[in-house]
């Protein structure tokens, strides 16, 4: 048996990295800070090359013969291809700015976490094949050969990067990391190096039309049970329907909405909203997935599963599109899809059948955010509601980096929940809206066996929730993102376990008083309502 | 004031807690624990400044005397952040015991000068106590991650057979597996 230190000992444990630079520092795996490999049989779902079950942990990835080629020519195609790409690579200059602002840096310590020193990573090779001081000087001008090692650190850290665009923000260049990571993902799936977790969804999203792989009769069956619970608790039935050709708006939301709480109670909650403003809308079994895990692999996949909304919105004849509540796939759609997809000119600009509200900022994707259409009516105070019913709660709000930093919607979220609930309290400054701290856990970082990575990263969020639960009593933290309501969940059991997690569209429903409504005694938990406890 | 211990390592508490939090952060690689040393802000700097209130806290404990329900908040919020991270289960708790060799170090003449060993070893009694908490909570938060897991992955099988229409409970309906944090 191994013999252990003794009390002398371990007091004088000397716990300073190796003393090696860090480009001669390899990766180790350490058990809980990453995801397992692609499974053959997704990539080949999606004719991804280098097809194989592979391991991360194993010295033999399976790497396909003259690897090294094909990643340079892929670097050097979106060199020549995306400007932004090739600025990214040469304008940095070091300055730190964006060093401490990464999540993953402030809650792991690890240097090659800094947000600098994870773009090095790929900037260095960069500089070895394509610029002149790299080729002539190597190592005294930044540069590095490209080799299994170099390829092993780039998987271990641009999966240790969730793409928030936090140091961009912080950045005098405005270099956006998040674009480095995508580029480096898409260099790795080249190899066939993708995770499980994001290959499993892309395979199942690009067959059945959404990440869980979910069929018509799964999505009804989910459906109707959340219509069965409405009506317990409401005493109104609802009857939504599906793919329904010549409905004025097709609502796509992601499919976590579906299947795991909290998100159910938050399609519960548009569900009844929709039902009590009569809307003429219609769900589709097909395009069944909001969100994109194609987007966390390439550009190129990223636009093959996005295709099916604009299809589907074709095919049934609907005016415009509702997108429930997501992050990511709120960026994609406001920011990639028209050029992808579109020109969406079967569409027209989504005018509230409520309100008359005209949607300008939607004239050319076409569709709009829950959201902003549910700010607009109770501006317009279309909505009757008692925020009373959520007396119970003490809320606090997670701007979403997609959302908030990535597409500037702070304010409506907070307007709603303003009108739902009588008790918000804001984050420190510095953790809210454009600042936002990222969940930990988006990206497709959201699997289990990641768990002490996800922990890190969610670290700088929660510890700015823990602050506001023991300043005000916080018990409730809302937020508009699917990946949010199943990762917050988790950080928020591990390090302020009083902090429940919901959806906006929840609460909305919680204080929307419907016509025809029975006395309700619980809200969409089935927990009793403020001043009900003793019924 | 007399010459007890309690009352010189109250005169050295700035100089002691220093040195503590510095060890501490010399944990960390290099570069990080000078960011976690400069950088002030609670909300940016989350570690650095729960290590800092936190031994803050657990030196107080040692000079009013220890509540261990007191203690322990102390102590979990710098375990729990430690037994995530990039560490062995001794190196997350053994923070506790530098506080040993610095007290020995930063009062050894005035321990010398008035023959306070006795009181020192009663003392080190206690930050060895410290210790075995520390090893609780440890063992509390790895648990915790530990369930987290479990339970997102059996409520994914679960998923699994209701999408196969295997079983038709609701997902609500399904037990977790029992909370490990039963404080």
């Amino acid at each position: 048996m191994a013999k252990g230190p003794n009390k002398e000992e371990l007091s004088k444990l000397d716990y300073t990295l190796p003393s090696t630079e860090w480009m001669d520092t390899p990766v180790e795996f350490k058990p809980g800070t990453f995801c397992w490999g692609a499974k053959g049989k997704n990539l080949q779902t999606v004719e991804f090359p280098n097809a194989r079950d592979w391991t991360p942990v194993e010295d033999d990835w399976k790497l396909p013969q003259e690897w090294e080629g094909t990643v340079l020519e892929a670097m050097a195609d979106r060199l020549s291809k995306y400007r932004s790409f090739k600025l990214f690579m040469d304008i940095c200059v070091r300055c730190g700015a964006c060093a401490d602002k990464c999540h993953f840096y402030i809650g792991s310590g690890d240097p090659k976490n800094m947000p600098v020193l994870r773009a090095e990573l790929m900037r260095s090779v960069y500089r070895k094949y394509f610029t002149t001081p790299g080729k002539i000087l190597g190592r005294l001008a930044g540069a590095r050969e490209l080799n299994v090692d170099v390829l092993k650190e780039w998987w271990y850290y641009f999966f240790q990067c969730t793409e928030c665009r936090r140091c961009s923000v912080f950045c005098p260049y405005g270099i956006d990391q998040a674009e480095i990571t995508m580029m480096g993902r898409e260099f790795l799936n080249l190899l066939g190096l993708n995770t499980d977790w994001i290959s499993g969804p892309v395979a199942n999203c690009y067959m059945k039309g959404n990440h869980l792989g979910l069929e018509p009769h799964a999505i009804m069956n989910s459906i109707e049970g959340m219509i069965d619970d409405i009506e317990t608790i409401t005493g109104i039935r609802i009857n939504p329907s599906f793919n329904r050709k010549g409905a004025e708006i097709l609502f796509v939301t992601p499919s976590g909405d579906l299947f795991a709480d909290p998100g159910t109670f938050t399609a519960m909650g548009y569900m009844m909203l929709f039902h009590e403003l009569g809307l003429d809308y219609t769900w589709s079994t097909y395009a069944s997935e909001g969100g994109n895990f194609g987007f966390f692999t390439s550009n190129e996949m990223a636009k093959r599963l996005n295709a099916k909304i604009y299809a589907e919105a074709k095919r049934l004849g609907v005016k415009y599109i509702i997108g429930g509540e997501c992050g990511h796939m709120w960026r994609v759609l406001t920011q990639y899809m028209d050029t992808w997809n579109g020109p969406a000119d079967f569409l027209e600009v989504p005018v509230s059948p409520i309100t008359g509200t005209r949607f300008e900022n939607s004239k050319s994707i076409k569709m709009i955010h829950v959201a902003e259409f549910t700010a607009d009516l109770i501006k317009h105070g279309k909505l009757k509601l008692d925020p009373s019913r959520n007396d119970n709660l003490k809320l606090t709000y997670h701007d979403s980096c997609n959302v908030a930093r990535g597409m500037g919607m702070m304010e409506e979220p907070r307007y709603i929940i303003k009108n739902v609930c009588n008790n918000f309290y804001e984050m420190p400054e510095d953790t809210i809206r454009e600042k936002t701290f990222c969940c930990g856990s988006g990206t497709g970082l959201n699997a289990s066996e990641n768990m002490e990575l996800r922990m890190r990263g969610g670290l700088p969020r929660a510890n700015a929730v823990k602050y506001v639960h023991e300043k005000h009593g916080v018990n409730m933290l809302a937020n508009i993102c699917a990946i949010d309501r199943a990762t917050l969940k988790a950080s928020m059991e591990y390090w302020v376990p009083q902090v429940s997690v919901t959806g906006l569209h929840e609460l909305v429903a919680n204080a929307l008083i419907m016509t025809g409504e029975k006395e309700r005694e619980t809200n969409l938990r089935g927990e009793p309502l403020p001043g009900k406890e003793g019924n | 004031m007399g010459t007890n211990l309690k009352n010189i390592l109250s005169e050295k508490r700035p100089a002691i807690l220093d040195r503590w939090v510095d060890h501490i952060l010399d944990t960390y690689p290099s570069d990080t624990a000078s960011f976690m040393r400069d950088k002030k802000s609670r909300f940016a700097n989350p570690v650095g400044h729960s290590i800092s209130a936190g031994v803050e806290g657990i030196f107080e404990a040692l000079l009013q005397g220890i509540v261990q329900e007191q203690v322990s908040v102390f102590l979990d919020n710098i375990i729990r952040i430690r037994a995530i991270q990039d560490f062995t289960p001794s190196q997350a708790i053994s923070f506790v015991f530098f506080l040993k060799k610095i007290i020995r170090d930063e009062l050894a003449g005035e321990i010398r000068e008035n023959s306070l060993a006795d009181e020192l070893m009663l003392l080190e009694d206690q930050i060895d106590s410290l210790g075995l908490l520390a090893f609780d909570i440890f063992m509390r938060c790895r648990e915790k991650l530990y369930d987290i897991k479990a339970n997102e992955t059996r409520s994914m099988t679960f998923r699994l057979l209701q999408k196969a229409n295997l079983i038709c409970e609701k997902p609500g309906e399904e037990p977790d597996v029992p909370d490990s944090n039963s404080e």
